[in-house]
């Protein structure tokens, strides 16, 4: 008993230190910027100053930059689970020749950082005319060996007599993943997805290198601008547009917690 | 309804041989089973015949056509799994419904199969349910469903009952042999219980190392075993085997080596002051079991260790006991296990015998 009671608060302990700066973040969103500074700091704002949010959205074009984000990281999920679905398969249940170095390499480059091969990257989308196009910033995403190999640790645990089991049921192989495959690993699947948005939505060093004007620039980048427009740092303003930013996030994580949650205890299809 | 003929097959694993050179004939509309110890092979047969595995050598042909190179979902096979391999993501419907959509049977027709079928092996209420959601027995029988809907040609079943309750066990095996006298499809039926491969089959095919033993109706294997590894196999207990050498007062005569002599239990008969002609053997006894109408005694003699079993009569208390097998009851065998036929017992020796 005592030890449940240890372990309820050192959760809650937890969920404070984790929600406490978002917290904090949509106290000063709502804010005047005078009150951003007193102190001793005060969590509940006099009056909620909703126009931050339209001020945020009014600093640039913003549409726009939610339009590209959104185009961007859905764009990327599409080709990843287009080219990832197929390769983790074929790495679980194929034996080729080949396929141990194959995926050896694919192993390989998750471990190079992003910042090494960007020159090159960015060299080659120029000279292909990808700049500033959402194509150049899916593209380069487009799989993802980490993808490759959390979907092929899924596909392995599947028992082998369901996929001969579907063969004698004359399905094809595309078949086979489709409706077989594919729903059995559906919480990895979703897990891969929801990191993968969040990681494409929230990037900002990639989208910066890669654009030089406003046709494909992404949100984040839009946020961080909103700083350089004014000459003093509005927190309550900048408060506001990050809460634009990580908003369809927080939505994509709700409707994906169920299975976020069965894949982190996931133990093998029975 | 098929035929299913196995050609010289043979089946390695990198450099293992796991089957040389089998030749077996499945007739049309027969219930074969395979039986044999773990790890000689039956499956690895069986997922030839379906497909699912590829044969190194030799041919399989299903009612009289090569299949070889014919995908599984082509033979015309449908297979039941040990663990009866359901896919767990979709409903019992969805499990029954999956080959026909993969065949392209149009919807009011597979509703009308499906309806059929949940009828039959008695589903009709769980048709929406998810694989999780059933019973050991009911999984057993949308497996068994999902074999049937596609009216194929052979049915496979791989040791389909080893994970059922023995209660549960028996009654699926009646169930599937109304179901195969009902369909009159060739089955093929993989098990390693002897007694489930003598009651179900009636034909039976007896592996051991990937060699084939005996392939023959039960009454003949049981009577007449071809070696002595079916003598052993099929029967419980044991058929009892003993060394020539060690068996003290019996003479054979025989134009080749008689290795081993051997008798089932149930043929032995306690002696009752010499009524019975036949091969005496005096023991202690070393154990006694008793089923309710049979008693099975192990009992230790000169020549070694062997069971005698009885049937409705009461359990004997006393320590040492005199059995006597009636000679026709002898089964013998040569140096390489092959049964040897044309055996007789000297008539002088007889006597002489007779007065131990
Ligand atoms: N994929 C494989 N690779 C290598 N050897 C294999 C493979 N599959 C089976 N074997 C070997 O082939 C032999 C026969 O296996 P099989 O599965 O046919 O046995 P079985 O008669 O069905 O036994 P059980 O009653 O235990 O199921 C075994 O010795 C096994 O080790
Ligand atoms: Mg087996």
């Amino acid at each position: 008993m005592a030890l449940r009671v240890l372990n309820v608060l050192c959760l809650l302990l937890l969920v404070l230190v984790f929600a406490m700066p978002f917290g904090w973040m949509l106290s000063t969103s709502l804010k005047t910027l005078p009150e951003t500074m007193i102190f001793p700091p005060a969590w509940i704002p006099k009056q909620p100053v909703w126009e931050n949010y339209a001020e945020a959205w009014k600093t640039g074009p913003f549409l726009k930059y939610f339009m590209n984000s959104f185009i961007v990281a859905i764009g990327i999920l599409i080709c990843q689970a287009l080219t990832i679905i197929p390769a983790a398969y074929a790495f679980a249940r194929y034996k080729f020749a080949g396929s141990n170095l194959l995926f050896g390499v694919v192993m390989v480059t998750l471990m190079i950082p992003a910042q090494l091969i960007f020159l090159p990257v960015y060299l080659e989308l120029s000279a292909l005319k990808l700049l500033n196009t959402h194509l150049g910033l899916i593209l380069p995403f487009a799989s993802s060996a980490f993808g490759i190999f959390l979907l092929r640790q899924g596909f392995m645990q599947v028992p082998e007599e369901l996929i001969e089991a579907a063969r004698l049921d004359q399905a094809s192989e595309w078949k086979i993943i489709v409706r077989l495959m594919v729903p059995l690993v559906k919480p990895v699947l979703v897990t891969f997805a929801l990191f993968s948005f969040i990681a494409h939505w929230n990037d900002y060093f990639w989208p910066l290198v890669m654009t030089t004007n406003e046709t494909a620039r992404t949100l984040p980048l839009g946020i961080a601008k909103i700083r350089e427009v004014e000459g003093v740092a509005t927190w309550n303003v900048l408060m506001a547009g990050n809460l634009i930013l990580v908003a369809p996030i927080l939505v994509a994580f709700f409707f994906s917690q169920r299975h976020i949650i069965r894949a982190f205890v996931y133990s093998g299809v029975k | 309804m098929a035929k299913i003929e196995l050609i010289n097959i043979c089946k390695k694993y990198k450099d293992e041989t796991v089957i040389d050179d089998l030749n077996l004939t499945i007739k049309d509309g027969s219930f074969t089973v395979l039986v044999g110890p773990s790890g000689c092979g039956k499956s690895t047969t069986l997922r030839m015949i379906a497909g699912l595995e590829t044969a190194t050598g030799g041919e399989i042909r299903i009612g009289g056509k090569r299949v070889n190179d014919t995908a599984p979902g082509h033979r015309d096979v449908a297979m039941v799994f040990q663990n009866y391999a359901l896919y767990p993501t979709m409903t019992v419907r969805g499990n029954i419904e999956f080959g026909l959509k993969n065949r392209g049977v149009a919807k009011a027709e597979r509703e009308k199969l499906i309806a059929e079928i949940a009828e039959i092996v008695g589903l009709d209420q769980l048709l929406d349910r998810k694989p999780q959601q059933l019973s050991g027995g009911q999984r057993q029988r949308v497996a068994l469903a999902r074999a049937m809907v596609k009216k194929p040609k052979v049915f496979i079943l791989d040791e389909p009952l080893s994970n059922l309750d023995a209660k549960l066990r028996n009654q699926m095996r009646t169930e599937l042999i109304q179901l195969h006298r009902r369909l009159g499809t060739t089955f093929v039926y993989v098990t390693h219980d002897q007694v489930e491969a003598m009651s179900m089959g009636d034909e039976i095919v007896v592996m051991h190392q990937g060699v084939i033993q005996q392939a023959d109706t039960p009454m003949k294997l049981y009577h007449e075993p071809a070696n002595l590894f079916t003598a052993q196999f099929i029967g419980t207990p044991a058929m009892n085997v003993l060394d020539t050498r060690d068996a003290a007062g019996l003479s054979l005569e025989s134009e080749s080596t008689v290795a081993k002599l051997g008798f089932r239990p149930e043929q032995a008969v306690f002696d009752w002051g010499g009524m019975h002609e036949g091969y005496r053997l005096t023991g202690e006894v070393m154990t006694r079991e008793s089923l309710g109408a049979e008693n099975i005694y192990q009992i230790k003699a000169p020549g070694g260790v062997f069971f005698v079993k009885t049937f409705l009569e009461p359990l004997r208390e006393e320590q040492t006991v005199r059995v006597v097998v009636p000679y026709e009851q002898l089964y013998y065998f040569g140096p390489d296990g092959k049964r040897l036929y044309g055996v007789r017992v000297q008539e002088r020796q007889l006597a002489a015998a007779g007065g131990v």
